[in-house]
């Protein structure tokens, strides 16, 4: 079976909201979990007879667990405010990817089933049943949404539409419904550690190549240690970061960081993943379980601070959800933010004059910065206000001579997401990857053509591969898209600290 | 999904990916190849066999940069970088390589 053939949308001189194209869409959507799949996860392996009955069962549990569910569910009044926010209906037209259009397929079944009005007259309130097309178009829909949470950002009531998303996956996965990709890289974590199913052998032996390849490039013993005892940092990463690019030049940069700064870092073979998928399926049990390998290693390595590597949404995990999941940490040394981002830590020591550039040898790029959702809607950064915004940016400041910021409606919390957020980064959505890639596309565009960009820099693995997928779609090189550590690495001066 | 082979039928995943390991022969790669619309000349089979070689002894592909320094050191150089592996796998080294090496798909954030 040979890729499919995926068309791009035109990229516009300005950002135009497209005509309506009902059902534009409604073929797209990913593969089920196979039964052993679910299984492993301790979900049903496929749809259970009485799914209708355990669904709204389900999502009665769910609105006794989180009152703001309810009143997200509760608080909608239909003003369109959403509705042209969505990178996936700005790049398919498919009005049921308007965000509120998308969240009533929900609604309209908690109201006929916990609202008094929809129970006595579900027509005239907009209740419906849960009958096997709506859940089909649960099933479609709800996996046309990365849950970036732009829409978000301009909803009047402050509706948390991923969270809508959210708990209709964690409904799903009760009855049987579980997506495949997301599912199958949870299971992953749990069986060997990281969403690649990279075993602690491989992971060594990847390692050693990197050690091998820094020193034929610079002649030092830049260290990738894995599993080191007396270690002073754990640092996780997203397991993508030994595995592909342009992922690994970020993992190279890192290295150096830690290098220049005489720092003892470690990774783990345990805690390989800094990802947690488990946030995509709405399901605080595997999330708990994803994240608590992460104190088992730091506690077993002794380590005194935890460092997240360049993963959006696993930063937004340790910053928002590590605590209450894992926590408390105070075992970790306090005077050091806990848990810290890897930006947060290369800042810190360009701060205090610890590491130092030679800015010209990334003279060759003339660079701009794709925030990513989780980072830009969820998280913060160097314990200032807008620090997940200030601190990248920063960092490449001091790395390169060349930065173009986007249009201000496309970043920091107006991001657009890369298209292949919240577990859709799956090859058979690549119609809705590329398409939904639009309207950063054009963003992007308009930086290339001003000001020469050909260099977007990220800290986000989603991102990285998602870009690396549809850059050619739109007539861009694919090595456009890279990490802010690769441009670090680039141009650190190294010590003898080997 | 199914693929046919020599009047054989082998079981494949919904993409295409071989359901079980042990069905992979050479014919089997071409097969799989040919749906890729991949070419199968003898570089793209030193990559498929290294692959092969590589997962036996880890349960798992290669890292780009080990199989790109693998391939550099097979076939020279010049052709020890992702670029040249994406002339050969146009798909994507990673999943198009694997797949025609009988190899599981690499999941995750790739």
């Amino acid at each position: 079976m040979a890729a499919p053939e995926v068309h791009a949308p035109a990229l516009k001189e300005y950002p135009v909201i497209p005509i309506l194209a009902a059902g534009s869409m409604a073929a797209s959507k990913p593969y089920v979990a196979s039964e052993k799949i679910n299984e492993a996860l301790g979900f049903p392996g496929k749809l259970v007879d009485d799914w209708h009955g355990r669904a709204i069962a389900k999502m009665g549990e769910l609105l006794g667990e989180s009152r703001a569910l309810r009143v997200y569910l509760d608080s909608c009044v239909h003003c369109g405010a959403c509705t042209d926010k969505c990178h996936y209906f700005l790049g398919t037209g498919d009005p049921k990817n308007m965000p509120v259009a998308r969240q009533d397929l929900v609604r309209k079944v908690y109201r006929r089933h916990f609202t008094l009005a929809g129970k006595l007259f579900p027509k005239l309130v907009g209740a419906e049943d849960l009958t096997q097309d709506v859940l089909e178009d649960w099933y479609k829909y709800f996996n046309q949404c990365s849950e970036c949470r732009r829409c978000s950002v301009y909803c009047p009531y402050g509706i948390d539409t991923a969270e809508i998303t959210m708990a209709a996956k964690e409904i799903m996965d009760t009855i049987g419904m579980g997506q495949k990709y997301t599912n199958e890289i949870i299971g992953k974590v749990h069986k060997i550690g990281n969403n690649l199913g990279l075993p602690g052998p491989a992971l060594k032996n990847t390692l050693e190549t990197m050690e091998e390849e820094v020193k034929e490039e610079t002649g030092l013993d830049v260290r990738f240690p894995v599993d080191e005892p007396g270690a002073e940092v754990l640092v996780v990463v997203p397991s993508a970061d030994f595995f592909a690019e342009p992922h690994v030049y970020s993992l190279i940069g890192y290295a150096k960081v830690f290098h220049a700064a005489g720092i003892r870092w470690t990774l783990s073979s345990h805690a390989s993943e800094a990802g947690n998928f488990g946030l995509f399926i709405g399901n605080y049990e595997q999330m708990r379980k994803i994240a608590l390998r992460v104190r088992e290693a730091a506690q077993e390595l002794g380590v005194r601070r935890i460092v997240v590597g360049e993963c959006g949404h696993a930063w937004r995990v340790a910053y928002s959800f590590w605590n209450t999941l894992i926590g408390p940490f105070d075992w970790l040394d306090a005077r050091h933010p806990v848990p810290q981002h890897i930006c947060e830590l290369t800042w810190d020591l360009i701060q205090r004059g610890a590491i130092s550039f030679e800015r010209e040898k990334n003279d060759h790029r003339i660079v701009t910065f794709h925030d990513s959702c989780n980072v830009a809607r969820g998280s913060g950064m160097g314990g200032i206000p807008r620090g997940q915004f200030i601190l990248p940016r920063g960092i490449i400041r001091a790395a390169c001579n060349h930065f173009h910021d986007m249009a201000p409606e496309t970043i920091h919390e107006h991001t657009f997401c890369c298209g292949g957020g919240g577990g859709l980064l799956s090859d058979e959505l690549l119609e809705l990857r590329v398409k939904g890639a639009l309207p950063r596309m054009e963003a992007l565009k308009q930086v290339v053509d001003a000001h020469g960009v050909n260099f977007m820099a990220t800290i986000c693995a989603i991102c990285k591969a998602q870009f690396s997928k549809v850059l050619p779609y739109y007539k861009f090189d694919m090595e456009m898209i890279g990490g802010v550590h690769q441009l670090v690495g680039d141009a650190i001066r190294l010590g003898r600290n080997d | 999904m199914a693929l046919e082979v020599g009047g054989i039928t082998i079981e494949t995943d919904e993409e295409g990916y071989l359901a079980n390991l042990t069905d992979w022969n050479e014919e089997v790669a071409g097969e799989i190849a040919k749906a890729e619309n991949v070419a199968m000349g003898p570089n793209h089979w030193e990559v498929v066999n290294f692959l092969r070689e590589y997962y036996n002894e880890y349960q798992i592909a290669p890292a780009v940069r080990v199989l790109t320094k693998a391939i550099g050191k097979k076939l020279g150089a010049d052709k020890g970088n992702s670029k040249y592996l994406y002339e050969l796998f146009p798909y994507g080294p990673a999943k198009q390589a694997c797949k025609i090496a009988g190899l599981p798909k690499p999941t995750g954030c790739v």
